[in-house]
């Protein structure tokens, strides 16, 4: 800690020193290579998501940062200090475990208090720290209980309260919303939020559920075979995504290969077999002339149409195939005339079924040459 | 059909247990439970019937209770109950410091060493009983193994006395035992969660403090089992103190077999078993309450 981060507390994030910086860690077992090469720095306050499949390599990133691993190669500092010999229980930092790994022979209240009593503090400051916990994430009267007289919502808070009552720097969350249903989640999700803000601890969530990582996080790491390939807000991930990967990882879309017929520094225009028309692109893209580029197109992002429109790019016809009706949308599976399917989301504006296309109907589809995102990655 | 089949599938799995242990434990301790209200006398079977028929009819109803009486009036009777509870507890106690440890470490061993360790625990068993404890007693005898190399190294220039002692039944029982008192602690710490000791790490505990507040609470029901299953049959053991034990001091299963095949009193010897399992029973169910308390806590 320098002497300028005290008084910079409204100074911006970058000027400060990162609450956790990630060094070039790689973690091996044995042949296999869980996180690779992986350097990240998480700034004070920050929710961080570690977002992947299965595997990426994100959980084990998770632990090292708790310290249940040991990086085979790299540095972790955690508030400038390098955590290469500081054992979990002396690390600055507290993690709430998928399986909530509450103790099932402790009360909710002596769960909560176990952290505490660790440290030594006098029994009445404990008493009261575990009270105000337990009333701030809502279980005032469940202190007496044991973990398996709790409903999975209630598991999962005292799981929170217990992580939350050491006041860590940081907060180490793996897949926090996974064993609750969709109802619970999204209203603990707002939660969760909430008391980061509160208490202004950095967060960093473990989460293979893009829609958990796109409401949590400011920023997201997406993690593909022990790297991070991309590092962005939510939104830069999704309308930016930065390889073909992170692209087709989150939330849905539809991917063309093609060829880079014009190469401009404002626009590209890029021939793909699989359509009929070149898509034109409003950014340029790094790549040679006649390179093969991938193509992405959100579903939502693509406009249905009866007639012909006027124009000469992004442009193509083709038969709805099938109608799913969501409620809030509709998605339409759009088959084009070399057989390629398209995905095309319509927000269900109305509440009449007029102007809906049918199983059948033969449609133009058109889009912005803001929309598609081109990249060679 | 199908229902009632299944009805009788039920029946017989828990029927044959509980004909077997009608015929094989209640019937011979209801027996057992009359020889010992009964009176020594020079027939066959060598004690008096209870009940006296005349005519077809029945006559009259001898219960004694002398036999139970009569333990209280030798002291040899209540000094054996109570070295055998002493021995007993001991022993427990002893298996629990040693097994704990050894089971724990089995527990946390590579998955594909436990199998090995496992095995080791339970080699033993392989060789009978008797076997082991007469190559116990070869090894603690005034000339025997152990006394040699002692002398031989000049550590000791006369043999010291370990046989016909509390050590050698102590050291016999503890040994012989050891695996009752290992396998169900390992089985209850086998099945324990990593990630609470990791919870417990993460939340500041060092290793000795997680293993006190989380891994022995929550392995209390295995050390109740162990306990259980070392306590019960040395109260009763005959075998290791006749062979290794003092001569002045005999358990309670000593004296039985002493009443039963030397002084061929049967009622006197009845009697001692019925206190004896009287004396059990109280800490049976003081265990079985904890055990019931521990499965509830979880």
């Amino acid at each position: 800690m320098t002497a300028a981060d005290n008084g910079a507390a409204i100074a911006p994030l970058s000027a400060a020193q990162p609450c956790v910086r990630i060094e070039g860690v790689t973690k091996r077992f044995g042949e296999f290579t869980a996180v690779d090469d992986v350097s990240l720095d998480i700034q004070e306050g920050e929710i961080f998501c570690l977002l992947g499949g299965s595997g990426c390599g994100k959980t084990t990133l998770l632990r090292m940062l708790a310290g249940f691993e040991q990086p085979t190669a790299g540095r972790i500092l955690i508030d400038g200090q390098d955590m290469a010999d500081i054992a979990p229980y002396e690390r600055p930092v507290n993690m709430m475990f998928q399986s909530y790994a509450l103790f099932p022979h402790m009360t909710v209240q002596a769960n909560v208090a176990f952290g505490l009593e660790q440290e030594k503090l006098p029994k009445t400051q404990i008493a009261q720290r575990v009270e105000a916990m337990l009333s701030l994430v809502r279980l005032d009267g469940m202190a007496q209980r044991k973990p398996h007289q709790l409903s999975g919502g209630q598991r999962q808070r005292v799981a929170l309260a217990r992580s939350l009552v050491k006041r860590p720097r940081l907060l180490l969350l793996d897949e926090p919303l996974g064993a609750l249903d969709r109802k619970l989640r999204e209203h603990t999700q707002f939660e969760l939020l909430g008391l980061q803000k509160q208490l202004g601890v950095t967060f960093v969530v473990v989460t293979h559920d893009q829609e958990e990582a796109m409401t949590l996080a400011n920023r997201i790491g997406v993690m593909d075979r022990g790297r991070i390939v991309q590092v962005g807000s939510p939104r830069d991930i999704y309308e930016y995504p930065s390889t073909r990967f992170v692209a087709d990882f989150i939330g849905s879309v539809n991917l063309f290969e093609g060829r880079l017929t014009e190469d401009e520094a404002d626009y590209v225009r890029v021939a793909c077999p699989e359509l009929p028309a070149p898509v034109l692109v409003d950014h340029g893209v790094s790549a040679a002339p006649e390179a093969t580029v991938w193509v992405a197109i959100r579903p939502e992002k693509i406009q249905l149409l009866r007639e012909r429109p006027e124009a000469a790019d992004n442009l193509a016809q083709g038969t709805v195939r099938d109608v799913a009706y969501m409620g809030d949308m509709s998605i339409y599976l759009v088959v084009l005339p070399g057989g390629r399917e398209l995905r095309v989301t319509r927000a269900n504006l109305q509440r009449k079924e007029e102007e809906v296309f049918q199983s059948g109907d033969a449609v133009w589809l058109v889009w912005d040459a803001a929309s598609p995102v081109v990249g060679t990655g | 059909m199908a229902a009632r089949g299944l009805r009788l599938g039920r029946l017989l799995v828990i029927g044959v247990p509980m004909g077997w242990l009608l015929l094989f434990f209640l019937a011979p301790f209801l027996i057992d439970f009359k020889i010992s209200l009964s009176e020594v006398r020079l027939a066959i079977p060598p004690y008096a019937p209870l009940l006296e028929w005349a005519d077809g009819k029945l006559v009259a109803l001898h219960l004694h209770l002398t036999n139970y009486r009569y333990l209280f009036t030798d002291s040899l009777y209540v000094s054996a109950y109570g070295y055998s509870l002493k021995v007993a507890a001991v022993s427990t106690v002893l298996c629990l410091l040693l097994g704990y440890p050894m089971a724990l470490g089995i527990a946390r061993a590579e998955p594909a060493r436990r199998n090995l360790l496992l095995m080791l625990v339970i080699l033993p068993f392989w060789t009978s009983f008797l076997l082991r404890v007469y190559a116990w007693m070869g090894l603690l005898r005034n000339n025997g193994l152990i006394n040699n190399l002692l002398l031989w190294a000049g550590v000791i220039d006369t043999p010291i006395q370990m046989m016909q002692t509390d050590f050698a039944v102590y050291l016999g029982i503890v040994y012989s035992y050891l695996p009752f008192m290992i396998l169900p602690l390992y089985t209850n710490l086998e099945k324990h969660d990593g990630t609470l000791l990791e919870a417990a790490a993460d939340l500041g505990a060092k290793p000795l403090a997680a293993f006190l507040r989380v891994t022995l609470p929550l392995s209390v029901p295995g050390i109740l089992a162990g306990a259980l299953l070392v306590f019960i049959p040395v109260v009763g053991e005959y075998v290791i103190p006749t062979l290794l034990g003092r001569p002045d001091q005999l358990m309670i299963g000593r004296v039985l077999s002493d009443e039963f095949f030397a002084n061929r009193d049967w009622p006197v010897a009845s009697a001692v078993a019925m206190l004896m399992l009287l004396l059990l029973v109280a800490p049976i169910v003081a265990f079985q309450r904890l055990q019931n308390n521990a499965s509830e806590a979880r």
